[in-house]
């Protein structure tokens, strides 16, 4: 009962919202009527979600409900689990991916990932830049030297690494190496990145760099952060969903959600009254 | 009010160090046992063997007379028989162990398989040799040939090497593969520039311990007709030949005493192979690890 009450009170939300600011932006993913099942556990419940191009759309909500699942279909990554089921839609610049005739090894190159935990490979810096790069069939040293170069500036650390280029990338700090996987994940020049809780694992001052970094990095790009860090959701989103049990109890943009949520769950997670 | 009484915990503890001290001390003498046992086997052998240790016995063949007689053949034979072994149980190995543990659905008849595979790994060589000496040798008309021996072997020691190669590729961090798959990597990719670089020092412990049982095993050769006394080298896979541990039994079940000398020195040679290639897997070993 209180479900549907609570998806009417949503949608005038979204609409309004597109009226204003951001009523120009283009949509990136439009997700319809999307519903998830691991095995019989039924883990995201109908979904729908729309974000913008240049934006930065945070997704929030206590452990467990279902935000770092949602984040992981929208490449598809979902699938490295085994008995995953989907019903519903998530249209990329209006095509349907979770049609198996979408090839994920295509969506993967225009959507990049930045994961939980820094996962840098065990090589050199460098090899780790080009190894997007090189996977999609570039070979010319001239070319992927220039990458490299703009990959580690776009990500930060290019005044940090640029005279270690060749050592590995093990050497680094734990925030250096996120933002060494940002600049890995730049590097194949995707269109979105998705950002599964980046900064969880990382202390407050490289944590502010990243903040930081997405701040910058939207104006080329769009960006989809789950955080459960809800200041960090407030300082840099345009746009926050919160979820809980499977379910987006409200989605807006961020202002409206931090300052004059819709919806009593919304308000009573934001005030720290649970999860 | 306390739960734990101090002064008891106290009492305790003397026994409980003591009990700590001679457990230490048991399992120091467990593996002094087999310590004891290998100095004791090389020196029995050294002792006995060095005198026959010289170039010739490098350098002649099979003889009846003890102080003519070399090892040439079987250790030729038993470097013919790596060659043929090494690659086919390495390269059907690997593959097998890569199928299994990144293509394949997780469902029973996987489950099935792996049980299965880990079965194999206890059958009795004789057993392979009996397999050999009816597919290999006598349906496929290879002969007594170093093909057919050495898929025998192969198929022997494959069920190891699946086995090791399948564990080194399941303990490639998860995140890892997650990284390459998210920048559009396919499956192929992710395996041959993130999955094997990682597994391969693991692969490479279990594969030369397999081929190290491979250059000791008799019994599945004696099945399938591989002679023991042989005075030519072989040309081809298709020629037959001798190996370094068929060749040390034929000198042992011989009645005279120079011949067990002889044996000795053989023993030797084959010890000195397998150091040769052990130091071989930990060199490709270290150097894997030291990149990655």
């Amino acid at each position: 009962m209180n479900m549907t009450l609570t998806r009417e009170k949503e949608s005038p939300a979204i609409e309004i919202d597109n009226v204003g600011s951001a009523a120009l932006t283009e949509k990136v993913y439009e997700t319809s009527n999307l519903n998830l099942w691991y095995g019989e556990n039924h883990a995201l419940k109908n979904i729908n979600l729309d974000m913008h191009q240049n934006e930065v759309t945070a997704i929030i909500g206590p452990s467990g409900c279902g935000k770092s699942t949602y984040i992981k279909t929208l490449n598809r990554m979902i699938e490295l689990v085994p008995d995953v089921k989907t019903t519903g839609q998530i249209k990329y610049r209006n095509r349907n991916i979770l049609d198996q005739s979408y090839k994920v090894e295509d969506l993967r190159t225009q959507v990049g990932m930045v994961f939980q935990k820094p996962n840098p490979f065990p090589k050199s810096i460098y090899e780790n830049v080009v190894y997007g790069p090189k996977i999609h069939g570039i070979k010319n040293k001239k070319i992927l030297d220039e990458i490299v170069e703009k990959s580690l500036k776009g990500a930060a650390i290019w005044d940090e690494v640029k005279d270690r280029l060749h050592e590995n990338a093990y050497g680094l700090s734990g925030g250096q190496q996120q933002r060494l996987c940002i600049a890995r994940c730049l590097a194949i020049e995707p269109d979105v990145i998705l950002m599964d809780e980046p900064t969880s694992a990382l202390d407050p001052i490289s944590t502010l760099k990243i903040e930081e970094l997405v701040q910058e990095l939207k104006k080329d790009f769009s960006i989809i952060i789950v955080t459960h860090n809800m200041q960090q959701a407030a300082r840099i989103s345009d746009r926050t969903a919160f979820f809980l049990n499977g379910e987006v109890i409200e989605y807006s943009d961020t202002n409206t959600i931090f300052s004059n949520p819709n919806d009593k769950r919304t308000e009573d997670y934001i005030t720290g009254r649970f999860g | 009010m306390k739960l734990i009484n101090k002064s008891h915990v106290a009492k305790k503890m003397p026994a409980r160090l003591a009990v700590n001290t001679i457990c230490k001390g048991l399992f120091f003498l467990a593996t002094l046992v087999g310590l004891l046992v290998l100095a004791i086997l090389f020196y029995r052998i050294f002792t006995q063997g060095i005198g026959s240790l010289n170039v010739d016995f490098l350098q002649n063949f099979a003889s009846r007379k003890p102080e003519e007689a070399g090892i040439k053949a079987a250790l030729i034979g038993s470097i013919w028989l790596m060659v043929v072994v090494a690659p086919v149980s390495l390269l059907l190995g690997v593959g097998t162990a890569i199928y299994l543990e990144e293509y394949a659905r997780k469902n029973w008849i996987t489950t099935f398989i792996k049980v299965n595979i880990s079965n194999l790994a206890g059958v009795p060589s004789i057993v392979f040799g009996l397999l050999g000496l009816t597919v290999f040798v006598r349906a496929l008309a290879l002969d007594r040939s170093i093909l057919a021996a050495g898929l025998t072997m192969s198929l022997l020691v494959l069920p190891v090497i699946i086995v090791a190669a399948q564990e080194a590729i399941r303990a490639v961090p998860r995140d890892l593969r997650e990284a390459s798959f998210g920048m559009g990597a396919t499956k192929w990719q992710t395996i041959l520039k993130v999955v094997l670089p990682a597994a391969i020092p693991g692969i490479l412990t279990g594969g030369i311990l397999a081929l190290s049982r491979a250059i000791g095993e008799t019994a599945p050769l004696v099945v399938v007709g591989i002679p023991m006394f042989i005075a030519f080298l072989p040309q081809t896979v298709m020629d037959t030949f001798t190996v370094l541990p068929m060749q040390i039994y034929n000198w042992t079940s011989r009645p005279q005493e120079e011949f067990q000398q002889v044996a000795a020195a053989g023993i030797i040679v084959l010890l000195i192979l397998l150091i040769f290639m052990n130091s071989i897997a930990v060199i490709i070993r270290n150097k894997f690890q030291k990149r990655y």
